[in-house]
């Protein structure tokens, strides 16, 4: 493909994210990090939240599945997703972590599981999302020309 | 001779009897004819008539009487019927008036009698009138009289002139003859002839006080005529006249007025003074009662005129007093200054000749303590150092001291961080402290203010000095200091009823309590705790050392802070609870950002703000270390990461210029490294900034992080722009809040 229909498709993209609620400006924040001393700060930072959330969504599950279910231990956990989410831009998920919060704190079963459902569907989108984002600014990279901003 | 109708008189017409009642009808008719005219012509002059009709109707009688009459004088000689016939219709009419006339002077009559009497009633009631008119004249007169009077005698406070001037004008209003003025004397028990109208120097007359007539007039507020044969009366030579009438009243003298100068006995009874007054003798005239309504009322003006001018020269003579003692003052005013002025100079001096020497004391001592020594050359070197240091504390204090209580010492007004001078007390008296395992703990309220305006360094002076005491004089147990805002009615309540706080907004009372668990002070020596020098003799104290001058100087301090200070104990061995409070002005929130994003410097993306700045980041969560890493490292910061706060503390060091903390976390206690972090660093400018970041926060927790003694917080989410001006204000400004 075209570089400059790569970058455009890329802007779009970018763009289509924002709209949608799936990222928030401090992704834009950590984008404007990124420079010729850190070139890859962005694509880290995701990494590092992809392997962190995971790992708390497991345990998540995991303390959900017990007889005596830990609410001040799950709360902490998702506090934990929350700040992350919150930390690289990842909107929607950081407003599912709140809910889920409320219901933890309620010690509510029913919804902490119906919640603990639809942030793994969440991260779930919003992992495949910037997964191809990256995969798209890759193929720039490739063919030679630059990141948009 | 022809028969004819005639009639004739019975009488013969010559007959004399007969010629007389001619003449008589003729003149009757003449007077009945006229009578009527001279009515007419009266009536008309006259305005006032109201009868006229009784008038026309008495004029018809009249007149026809006389026509009667007048016809008459034709039946002496022989007539005629017609005669006779016109005769007897006369007669018949003057008969039918005359009756109705009679009948009309039935009711007119007594109307007349009436209006006569009316007239007699107006007669006299004119003069009745006329009497009370004159009466009324006089009085007016009197009463003129006696305003002038009065405005003559009130027009001048000079009491002769006053006093001169009433017996002139009474004796020219009432025409008198004589008229005196007897005055009390000093020993009370005579009275004097101090003034009379004709005479122009009297003779000093006297007359005892008990006489029974000056007795009845003094006992009564009126004019009371007196015979002119009693003593007081007896003025004039007595002559071969009749001796007028006199009257004598009695003028109060009000108790300020002493007209024989000062020392005059205290008389329980009122006094009085009399006058007297004579009528002319040999006039036959009376005292009439307005006449002696005058003289009361001029009898009292005169009191009040008389009590005024003393009044006014008592005012003098202790105005002239006051400027006496004005002037003796101030002479001794400007003594005094020069003996301060000349202390001044004297403690200048030998402030600075006595610290010479004792510098070189304690110099070389510590010098000598460097060497080797034998143990008793060391103990004998450390002695010698302990007394120096003791003495040299002691010509401060009393240096201090003295220039505090002349008021030379004015206090260092700053704005000062109230929260960190405490936790400096703490810091510098917790060796001590847990040397002699005593616990100290400190509370601070949570509406105190961070920041104040004040004195900072003579306020820790005083909190130290206090706590020092509770340390020394306390051998265990614990030591509590509390501070907080004082309200009004604990302002009120403190053992001062001098202690007046004055609430404004922006000053507010600091409130320190210091309780210790000591030896505690006999309630009996409490107020001699803050004289100087004063040490408390009991035993135990004596060799915890001391000047006994702390206190003396807290006070000093306290008072200049317009504070009080006292210490209450429930006795020896029941430890005893020190209270301050000293007013302090309320600072404005230093460095608080109102807009979270005011970029101090050209926002230049990608240049670095702030080369080679050391911090550390401590943050649970790996992400968003991360990206506060990367926001930090772009800023050009040299980042130390650590995920927990053991790593924290382990890691930090005074190379690290500013420590971000996330505190959201629940399970970190932030506030408790920001304390750990405090005690490592003690001195403060090797401490890093303490910022704390935290993704929701509230009033509450961001006083929190205040009183723990953070320097910052912000909240998350952190934009590299707002990082930058965080940064910048942070390092400019040591302290930096961002506005909730």
């Amino acid at each position: 493909m075209d570089l400059i229909q790569l970058q455009r498709q890329l802007v779009d993209y970018r763009t289509s994210l924002y709209h949608e609620g799936f990222l928030d400006e401090q992704f834009t924040q950590l984008q404007s990090l990124q420079d010729e001393n850190n070139p890859d700060f962005v694509v880290e930072v995701v990494s590092l939240f992809f392997e962190d959330s995971e790992r708390l969504l497991n345990e998540l599950s995991k303390a959900l599945e017990q007889q005596i279910i830990d609410f001040k231990r799950m709360d902490a956990q998702v506090h934990q997703l929350k700040g992350s989410s919150s930390s690289i831009g990842a909107h929607r998920v950081q407003k599912l972590c709140i809910v889920f919060r409320n219901y933890c704190e309620a010690h509510n079963v029913e919804g902490c599981l119906k919640c603990l459902q639809q942030v793994k569907h969440e991260y779930g989108i919003i992992k495949t999302k910037l997964e191809s984002m990256f995969q798209l600014e890759q193929q720039i990279l490739n063919a030679g020309g630059s990141i948009p901003v | 001779m022809e028969s004819c109708n005639c009639i004739e008189p019975q009488w013969p017409p010559d007959d004399l009897l007969m010629k007389y009642q001619y003449i008589s009808d003729f003149f009757i008719a003449l007077a009945y004819f006229s009578i009527p005219l001279e009515l007419i012509y009266f009536v008309k002059k006259s305005a006032v008539f109201p009868y006229r009709w009784v008038l026309v109707q008495f004029g018809a009688f009249i007149v026809l009487c006389g026509a009667t009459h007048l016809i008459n004088l034709w039946t002496f000689t022989v007539h005629s019927r017609t005669v006779a016939s016109v005769m007897t219709t006369a007669k018949v009419l003057t008969a039918a008036v005359s009756c109705i006339t009679a009948l009309m002077l039935v009711h007119i009559i007594p109307d007349l009698l009436s209006v006569k009497t009316r007239e007699l009633f107006l007669k006299n009631k004119a003069a009745e009138l006329d009497r009370e008119m004159g009466l009324i004249r006089t009085q007016e007169e009197t009463g003129r009289h006696v305003r002038m009077l009065t405005h003559e005698i009130r027009s001048t406070l000079d009491r002769h002139t006053i006093l001169k001037t009433t017996l002139v004008e009474l004796g020219r209003t009432l025409a008198l003859e004589e008229c005196a003025l007897w005055m009390p004397t000093r020993t009370g028990l005579e009275l004097q002839l101090s003034y009379t109208l004709r005479q122009q120097n009297p003779v000093g007359y006297t007359v005892p006080i008990h006489h029974p007539v000056i007795n009845q007039v003094f006992s009564s507020n009126r004019a009371v005529k007196i015979s002119p044969n009693c003593p007081v009366a007896r003025l004039r030579p007595a002559g071969k006249y009749m001796p007028g009438e006199v009257v004598a009243v009695r003028v109060p003298l009000l108790h300020l007025s002493n007209f024989h100068i000062n020392d005059w006995p205290e008389l329980s009874t009122k006094r009085y003074a009399l006058m007297v007054l004579m009528l002319p003798s040999d006039s036959a005239r009376q005292w009439h009662v307005h006449e002696l309504e005058l003289v009361e009322v001029v009898a009292d003006q005169v009191a009040v005129a008389l009590s005024h001018a003393a009044i006014l020269e008592e005012s003098m003579r202790a105005r002239d007093l006051l400027m006496e003692q004005n002037v003796a003052l101030d002479l001794a005013r400007r003594e005094a200054e020069t003996a301060i002025r000349a202390r001044n100079d004297f403690l200048a001096v030998m402030n600075h000749e006595m610290r010479t020497p004792m510098h070189a004391i304690i110099a070389l001592s510590s010098l000598l303590q460097e060497t080797e020594l034998t143990p008793e050359q060391r103990l004998m070197v450390e002695t010698i150092l302990k007394s120096s240091n003791l003495l040299a504390t002691l010509i401060n204090d009393v240096l201090d001291l003295s220039r505090l209580e002349d008021g030379s010492l004015q206090l260092d007004l700053g704005t000062f961080n109230l929260y960190a001078v405490f936790r400096e007390v703490l810091n510098l008296i917790k060796p001590i402290a847990s040397v002699k395992k005593l616990h100290v703990s400190l509370t601070l309220a949570p509406d105190l203010p961070e920041y104040a305006i004040g004195d900072e360094k003579r306020l820790m002076q005083t909190i130290l000095n206090i706590v020092g005491n509770a340390v020394k004089f306390s051998k265990e147990g614990s030591i509590s200091i509390t501070a907080f805002v004082a309200k009004l009615d604990t302002l009120r309540d403190s053992k001062a009823p001098e202690f007046l706080p004055v609430l404004s907004d922006n000053i507010f009372y600091l409130r320190v309590q210091v309780k210790d668990s000591g030896s505690g002070i006999n309630p009996l020596d409490i107020p001699k705790l803050f004289t100087k020098f004063a040490q408390n003799q009991s035993t135990g104290t004596r060799n915890s050392g001391g000047s006994g001058l702390g206190l003396a100087i807290c006070k000093r301090f306290v008072n200049l802070m317009e504070g009080h200070i006292w210490i209450e104990s429930e006795g020896l061995g029941k430890g005893c609870t020190a209270i301050l409070i000293v007013k302090l002005g309320m600072a404005e929130r230093v460095n608080e950002s109102k807009l979270p994003y005011m970029p101090k410097m050209p926002t230049n993306h990608g240049q670095t703000a702030f080369p080679g700045l050391k911090v550390l980041v401590m943050d649970e969560n790996g992400v968003s270390r991360m990206v506060t890493k990367g926001l930090l490292l772009h800023l050009g910061c040299d980042v130390t990461m650590v995920g927990s706060s053991d790593e924290c503390l382990r890691l930090v060091s005074h190379e690290h210029k500013v420590v971000f903390m996330d505190i959201c976390v629940p399970g970190i206690d932030s506030y408790g490294i920001t304390i750990r972090i405090h005690e490592k660093f003690t001195k403060r400018h090797e401490r890093p900034l303490l910022v704390a970041l935290t993704g929701n926060t509230d009033k509450v927790k961001k006083e929190n992080c205040m009183r723990a003694g953070m320097d910052g917080l912000i909240l998350k989410p952190v934009s590299l722009d707002k990082m930058r001006s965080v940064l910048t204000d942070l390092l400019e400004h040591r302290v930096f809040f961002e506005a909730i």
